[in-house]
């Protein structure tokens, strides 16, 4: 280099380029992997604006919750069933017989900063992620965002739920307290009701006869590893498809099959769905701060012989539950076999059939309409009544079942004869679905005659003209009604300063 | 580095002037607006401090929750309405480019596969067939370690506890339960002795033990000498799901399993009255010693707890 190059600031910004230094790492980055193009059109990935698409994301955000305090409490937690003398900080317990996994899980919640606080943010944080993707898939079933070419994408979503019950009930099961042992002991026995094989595969996965010494440190490799694993390959891909494939969105003025409407992934989404993350966040902590869930040193520890009044399992098995309570007590014995239908009905073939149900869904859909175009403009739930309404009959049951895992609560509460609640919740079982399609059915058809549905109604201003005749003119529409949005525009590659002000530093003139 | 090559030069794509209106902020008033985000942010930021040294000085869970908590909540809330209120308000659009590729390249990949690998598949048939077979049988094969070595095959243990002919009835503590220690109507959970502080005597042995009467007291016919002085004996595990049958409705003399809510008479057999449970709770016939204990005459007649496949 030249020793008459007057080194300034000016030159050096010159140097750069136009963008700065951000825009020359950029340009190192597109050299070894050419990624300027893709890089911005995903930077372009226009998100529809609509509220209902943000269900996913609650899931997607809790899950990431459950991942950074799930680390944090694998530090302490110790997956191990040997029986030690407690000496910890909680001092009720002290000198009792416990297992190392109740005692570590105690210590954590009383003798590690901010333990608690993550135990609680943790579980909390598992009710949500359920609960977000039940409702996420509520609002991609009824609006029929799953058809064709999205039935990849349904079946990867029903998947992850299926895991992310499975690894609910895993994580319920670690810390050993007296509830979760009796939820492993009852898991334990469904296991032994599947007819042939169920003697060998209860052995199998728990190494040996209940309770064994194995279940424990198997429960938390599947919890922690093998099962999240397999969540964040599916996250992954389900991921993948949806830029793939792009969003779906609601009809209106400027959307059609062939284009999506909304903001930009950059940075308008950005921001939007960062702060989002932060409020997920932020309402797990608050419940993990102020609204207790699973004190387990008030529950004690598991012994096989003990067992407390009114257990129940976390929300999203409450329909595992439910069936097995209101489910009759009918065993089939015959030719020196068994088959105890009264638990594997409800618990194995029940849930078998719902989810097989659910899989399949969208192929049957097809086949039923024979519509096998591809759709990217959603309906509107009232214009798919047979969908909504069978739909709508299918979440009825599963509530009803729901409610049937509280039926010595329900009972109690109510001073109610435990027998004449589980009878109205059999009956009711049959007859809330056969109940609820026809009525769904019924609102979904009023809705599609209402025209402007949703709308507020505009007042008629009656005038009498000088001739004496009355006249009724409806009123303008509210101004919050009315359609305000622009044309949609495409997302501009470059801002331009407006053309009045000049030569100003840092304005981009492009020419030929 | 300065010769930029021709097919780069951005000039040719789209812009937009600033003050067009797509790129205007959505906020009716964006100053009061930023003002609210910038006090969001400060609370945000005040709190996800007062988070770091409720930390440091190991303050209470709800104070460490509240402020993480609330410190996230405002920061979130504030970037949502930068994002939805302050950005430009769009809206914008994109194409959607068909996914499906024409005819032709459809055919080049099917081919590709079909022709190209089933070809060497076909002109190889033995091969093709000895690698099918090969991998076909490693499947089958690789299940064998989880077959053969994560548990032990359940052979007859599920049919037997360990109650023998002459155990003693011993209480948790394994203190031997005597003729005198329950009055009518009480109940407590006995084990044979020597397991009652195992996994598998809790699991699997344990029995309640309720005394009836003052008389020998018959449950069922064939059982006449099972409950010595009203004392009898039942399993503890639920037939539905293996709960201990844990509640004991004394007025109405039911066992109760808190699970599931199956009843069943201790008077008659355990019955079961109501509930989920197929089968009666295993009686264990019991008789009084010299000494005044109270021990087994033998195991249970038929298996403990719920129901499975070789169960007759």
């Amino acid at each position: 280099m030249s020793s008459d190059v007057v080194d300034t600031k000016r030159v050096k910004k010159q140097a750069l380029g136009p963008y700065g230094p951000v825009g020359k790492a950029l340009g190192e980055l597109d050299d070894r992997l050419g990624v300027a193009k893709g890089g911005r059109s995903f930077l372009d990935k226009i998100f529809p604006d609509h509220w209902s698409f943000m269900l996913g994301e609650i899931a997607l955000y809790s899950f990431v919750v459950l991942l950074v305090t799930g680390v944090f409490l694998s530090l302490y937690y110790i997956p191990s069933q040997a029986i030690v003398t407690y000496h910890g900080s909680y001092l009720p317990l002290d000198g009792q017989r416990v297992t190392q996994a109740y005692a570590s899980s105690v210590d954590l919640s009383f003798a590690v900063r901010a333990g608690l606080l993550m135990r609680q943010m943790h579980h909390w944080a598992c009710d949500i992620f359920v609960g977000a993707i039940v409702i996420h898939m509520a609002r991609v079933f009824f609006t029929g965002a799953f058809r064709k070419p999205r039935e990849l994408n349904w079946t990867i979503g029903s998947t992850m739920l299926i895991l992310a019950i499975v690894n609910g009930f895993l994580g319920y099961s670690l810390p050993d307290d007296l509830v979760s042992g009796t939820g492993i002991r009852i898991a334990y026995s469904i296991i032994l009701s599947i007819p042939l094989v169920g003697s060998y595969l209860g052995f199998l996965v728990f190494g040996g006869n209940f309770p064994g010494t194995a279940i424990l440190p198997r429960f938390y490799i599947l919890h922690v590893l093998i099962v999240p694993g397999i969540i964040i390959a599916l996250v992954t891909f389900h991921l993948i498809l949806l830029v793939r494939q792009k969003h779906t969105q609601f009809p209106g003025e400027g959307r059609t099959e062939k284009n999506v409407v909304g903001s930009p992934m950059f940075p308008v989404f950005m921001a939007k769905t960062t702060g989002f993350l932060f409020i997920v966040g932020g309402v797990t902590a608050l419940l993990g701060a102020f609204a207790q869930i699973n004190p387990i040193w008030q529950f004690g520890q598991y012994d096989a012989s003990r067992i407390s009044y009114a257990v129940q399992p976390d929300w999203y098995m409450g329909f595992l539950d439910g069936a097995l309570r209101i489910w009759p007590s009918w065993s089939f014995h015959s030719f020196g076999y068994t088959i105890p239908f009264e638990v594997f009905i409800p618990a194995v073939i029940l849930p078998g059939l719902i989810f097989n149900l659910v899989f399949v869904w969208p192929a049957l859909e097809r086949r039923y309409t024979k519509d096998h175009a591809i759709h990217n403009l959603l309906d509107r739930p009232s214009n798919r009544p047979k969908r909504t309404a069978a739909g709508v009959a299918v979440l009825a049951f599963l509530g009803i079942l729901f409610i049937a895992s509280s039926t010595d609560v329900i009972a109690n509460f109510f001073h109610l004869p435990l027998s004449a609640v589980l009878w109205s919740m059999r009956i009711l079982t049959i007859v809330t679905p056969f109940l609820a399609y026809p009525i769904t059915y019924k609102i979904c058809k009023e809705l599609q005659a209402t025209k402007g549905g949703g709308k507020r109604k505009t007042p008629n201003q009656v005038s009498r003209t000088a001739e004496g005749e009355y006249v009724a003119t409806p009123a303008p529409v509210y101004v919050d009604d009315q359609h305000n949005e622009l044309a949609p525009t495409e997302v501009p590659k470059f801002i331009t300063a407006p053309p009045p002000e000049s030569d100003d530093d840092g304005v981009r003139i492009i020419e030929r | 580095m300065s010769e930029v090559p021709e097919h780069r030069t951005p000039v040719a794509l789209s812009g937009l002037s600033e003050d067009d209106p797509h790129l205007q902020s959505a906020a009716k008033n964006p100053l009061l607006v930023e003002r609210v985000i910038a006090f969001n942010f400060l609370l945000g930021i005040v709190l996800v401090a007062g988070f770091g040294a409720a930390y440091w000085v190991n303050a209470e869970p709800w104070i460490l929750g509240a402020t993480m908590g609330g410190g996230l909540l405002f920061l979130g809330v504030g970037l949502v309405a930068w994002g939805k209120y302050l950005m430009p308000k769009g809206p914008f659009v994109e194409e959607r480019h068909d996914l499906a590729n024409a005819q032709v390249d459809r055919d080049a990949f099917a081919a590709a596969i079909v022709e190209r690998g089933g070809g060497v598949i076909k002109r190889r048939k033995m091969l093709g067939g000895l690698l099918g077979g090969g991998l076909g049988i490693f499947s089958v094969v690789a299940i064998f370690p989880l077959l053969r070595s994560l548990g032990p095959l359940p052979k007859g243990t599920l049919f037997h506890t360990d109650w023998r002919s002459g155990s003693y009835a011993v209480d948790q503590t394994g203190r031997r339960v005597q003729a005198g220690d329950l009055a009518v109507g009480s109940i407590m959970t006995v084990f044979p002795e020597g397991t009652q502080d195992t996994d598998r005597g809790q699991a699997v042995d344990q029995t309640v033990l309720i005394r009836i009467s003052n008389q020998n007291f018959t449950t069922q016919k064939g059982r006449e000498t099972w409950a010595p002085l009203g004392y009898v004996a039942y399993s503890k595990m639920c037939t539905h799901l293996g709960c201990p049958v844990g509640l004991y409705e004394q007025q109405l003399q039911l066992l109760v399993c808190p699970c599931h809510q199956s009843m069943f008479n201790v008077t008659n057999g355990a019955i079961p009255q109501f509930g989920p449970a197929p089968r009666p709770l295993p009686q264990l016939p019991l008789f009084i010693d010299p000494q005044g204990y109270i021990r087994a005459q033998s195991d249970y007649h038929e298996p403990v707890g719920p129901g499975f496949w070789e169960r007759s």
